[in-house]
């Protein structure tokens, strides 16, 4: 183990109680020291317990190698330890007094691409590690630009291995404003820049002694602390249906609830509806959150809402309200990563899962592909192969209320499914490639909710 | 203003800058329940693996809340090793009857009585369940299989996704796992083959204790601390019984014990414990310095990979 720390005090109840759930995952290239921090947030926040820590120093030691291998506690497959590298997105567990966290961690070769769009599709915050001696490199560049194509809220630039440049402030600038400048212009919303080693444990639980000209906050701190909700005032609300509850019980003859979690925004009884694609407006009756009636509910609850009229609703449908209807559409234009060892080809035909309709689709061009290293474009490629992120046109057999990927990550995503085997083909972001710079300020949509 | 201060109440934190914060067990809650709905929509013959234990009890639990006020449209599956506990086997045919369930049973006795498996030297039964299992699964045609697996458990269910896609002969390739990408889950499959669905993936031990507690769940005996007669067989409690043991050299002993796992009697320890209350477990296990599975199961420690090499055979 290279910690020096010891564990921090187990939590109390009343500790555990009142948390919040924050989603992040890792980036980084191969030796830049990404299983290290890891592991260092994972023992430093006592995940780490004594029999995997004996399992792995077991291990190491049967291996002869000196230290304990960190990696170890993260490569679960056998070959991934045979090869000692990462081959798969693995999901970790942490928690502290604040807040727990889900950390997807995601390997950092090149030929991963897809293993990083999968974990940042989840993302409230992605972690991009550089090497303070190499400073910011192609891969640095790809991680930031998939964060941005993937739209998480924020970026860490964690610049590890501070200890190995004697801790210099210069150095650790240069590389924050070479990647801030990057980041911004692609249009990542918010970037903390924190100067750290993992190894030594600068800045990423402790703060560090080393460099006293750092301000600002270590790693877990920032984890702890970053927003994981946004406001929903402007959000365009919206609900998938998934299915239909009718219990159909002396208790409950006429019950009909629609059931889903809610995508983005809010919704209210007595709000007026539209469902989609079919277009036929009612009202909100009673909104039931798992059980129990309320009177709102919002992004990402559960819930199975009643309609005053009887109309014909089933799961795919699209529930939305009457004055923010997004247009459907059988045209779709994304960006998108495609994530399958087949290629993806014009004329393919496919199977398009958005929210929870499944539709038949056809790949009508590939207009280009872009290259992640200095955002290039290449015209009409023909193909994408796996970890290729390009724009393409599709049609789809039935029109499909899609919003803007920029509006909202879960109605502007959507899967390709190969209708023969079941593979899942491609990733895809509907609208425009990358963040403007600006966010765009929407003031004139009052709808009565003060913050 | 007194609208958003309401809402603010209702998400329960004032320290979050949003009033729409969830609490983490809402959270976790909430994307079970989309995973329940999910299956229901788009299987056509889905199974709870339902063994008594505190994940599969709080699967149930959130399958009962997902489709309220109507019926859970899933049926339940045991795998009854024959060396269960009595207390788990009382209160699973009580919980069946409760909610008007229908269970189905795959047994390991019938099997090794049968001829089709034989006991192991060892005397655990664990491993010997994947055969029952997925001759059951064909033979029903399930074609979604809910399993309380989490991937906090064991560094290769870490690996695991929430819809996992099982061959015909239900075997787990790892290498060969569907992309997870946002809430977009892939249930697709051929005829014989089904998927193992994971709505408890991103919970911890000590979430689905937390959560127990805040759903006032009811749980078997055996969780909490009582006087039991016990035996140790390779640094663990076990329980003493006709299922082989203790054995020469073996001495039974009073011991105040709980259990932390749920699983076949000859692999499953106890720990010690004085705790008798759900707040005394939460506490115990927040301070504890072992895993679970470290704690209290043998079958995992049989090597590096047991867990993988189990789960690519077809285990859950």
């Amino acid at each position: 183990m290279t910690s020096t720390t010891e564990p921090t005090e187990p939590l109390s109840v009343e500790q555990l109680s009142a948390t919040t759930l924050l989603r992040f995952a890792t980036a980084g290239s191969v030796d830049d020291g990404k299983s290290t921090l890891v592991g260092r947030l994972l023992h430093d926040s006592k995940s780490v317990l004594t029999d995997q820590l004996e399992a792995v120093e077991r291990v190491s030691a049967s291996r002869g190698q000196d230290a304990p291998d960190l990696a170890l506690l993260t490569d679960g497959l056998r070959a991934e330890r045979e090869q000692g590298i990462t081959i798969d997105v693995a999901y970790r567990y942490f928690a502290t007094a604040r807040r727990r966290f889900i950390l997807a961690d995601t390997p950092g070769h090149v030929q991963y691409t897809r293993n990083m769009v999968t974990g940042a599709s989840t993302a409230d915050l992605a972690v991009v590690l550089v090497d303070a001696r190499n400073g910011v490199i192609e891969q640095t560049r790809r991680h930031a630009a998939v964060a941005a194509l993937l739209r998480v809220p924020h970026v860490v630039l964690a610049v590890n291995k501070m200890d190995l440049v004697e801790y210099k402030e210069s150095v650790f600038a240069a590389i924050a404003e070479e990647f801030t400048a990057y980041a911004s212009e692609l249009g990542v919303p918010e970037i903390t820049a924190i100067p750290i080693s993992a190894l030594a444990g600068d800045n990423v639980v402790e703060a560090s002694a080393n460099m006293d000209w750092y301000g600002g906050p270590t790693v877990l701190e920032h984890l702890e602390t970053v927003p994981v909700s946004h406001d929903l005032a402007h959000c365009h609300a919206r609900l998938p249906v998934q299915y239909v509850i009718r219990p159909q019980t002396a208790e409950h003859p006429d019950y009909r609830g629609y059931a889903g979690q809610i995508a983005a925004g809010t919704f209210r009884v007595g709000e007026q509806i539209t469902v989609l694609p079919s277009g036929r407006s009612t009202k909100i009756s009673g909104i039931d959150l798992l059980g129990k009636p309320v009177d709102v509910a919002w992004t990402t609850q559960s819930v199975t809402v009643l309609l005053e009229d009887d109309i014909d609703i089933s799961r795919g449908d699209l529930i939305v309200p009457s004055k923010d209807a997004p247009p459907t559409t059988q045209d779709i234009e994304a960006t998108v990563c495609h994530v399958a060892d087949q290629p993806l080809t014009v004329g393919h035909r496919v199977l398009l899962k958005h929210g929870t309709r499944t539709v038949k689709a056809i790949v009508k061009d590939i207009p280009s592909r872009l290259t992640l290293d200095d955002l290039s474009l290449h015209p009409h490629p023909g193909q994408l192969v796996a970890n290729d992120i390009g724009r393409v046109k599709i049609r789809t057999a039935e029109p499909l209320p899609v919003d803007s990927y920029a509006d909202s990550r879960r109605t502007g995503s959507f899967i390709l499914i190969d209708p023969n085997d079941g593979t899942t083909l491609t990733a895809g972001m509907v609208g425009e490639s990358f963040a403007a710079p600006e966010p765009v300020k929407d003031d004139g949509d009052d709808d009565g909710w003060d913050f | 203003m007194t609208t958003a201060a309401t809402v603010s109440e209702a998400a329960g934190n004032s320290e979050e800058s949003s009033p729409y914060a969830l609490s983490h067990l809402d959270a976790l809650e909430s994307e079970a329940v989309h995973i329940f709905r999910e299956v229901a929509g788009e299987f056509e013959r889905p199974v709870i693996l339902f063994s008594g234990g505190k994940d599969s009890i709080v699967m149930l639990h959130l399958a009962l809340k997902a489709f309220a006020p109507a019926a859970v449209p899933f049926s339940l599956l045991h795998v009854d090793t024959g060396h269960n506990f009595p207390e788990v086997l009382e209160y699973r045919d009580r919980t069946v009857k409760k909610h008007g369930l229908r269970l189905h049973v795959a047994s390991v006795q019938d099997y090794i009585d049968a001829g089709k498996l034989r006991e192991r030297p060892d005397g655990t039964r664990n491993p010997l369940q994947t055969v029952p299992l997925t001759e059951k699964i064909q033979s029903e045609r399930f074609d979604a299989v809910f399993g309380g697996g989490r991937r906090d458990e064991e560094k290769a269910r870490a690996k695991e996704r929430v819809f996992s896609l099982r061959d015909e002969f239900s075997q787990w390739d790892p290498r060969r796992q569907r992309p997870e990408l946002w809430q977009l889950y892939n249930g697709r499959h051929a005829p014989g083959e089904h998927v193992r669905v994971f709505p408890l993936s991103n919970w911890t031990e000590l979430d689905v204790w937390q959560y127990i507690a805040r759903e006032g769940i009811e749980l078997p005996e055996i969780y909490f601390a009582h006087d039991r007669e016990v035996f140790k067989r390779s640094g663990m409690w076990l329980t003493a019984g006709d299922w082989g043991g203790p054995k020469n050299g073996e001495t039974v002993e009073k011991r105040l014990v709980r259990y932390r796992t749920v699983g076949d009697m000859s692999c499953t320890g106890a720990v010690d414990s004085d705790a008798t209350t759900l707040d005394a477990v939460i506490a115990e296990i927040a301070a504890s310095r072992l895993t679970e599975r470290g704690a209290t199961r043998a079958d995992d420690k049989m090597s590096e990979a047991a867990m993988e090499d189990r789960k690519r055979e077809g285990y859950f």
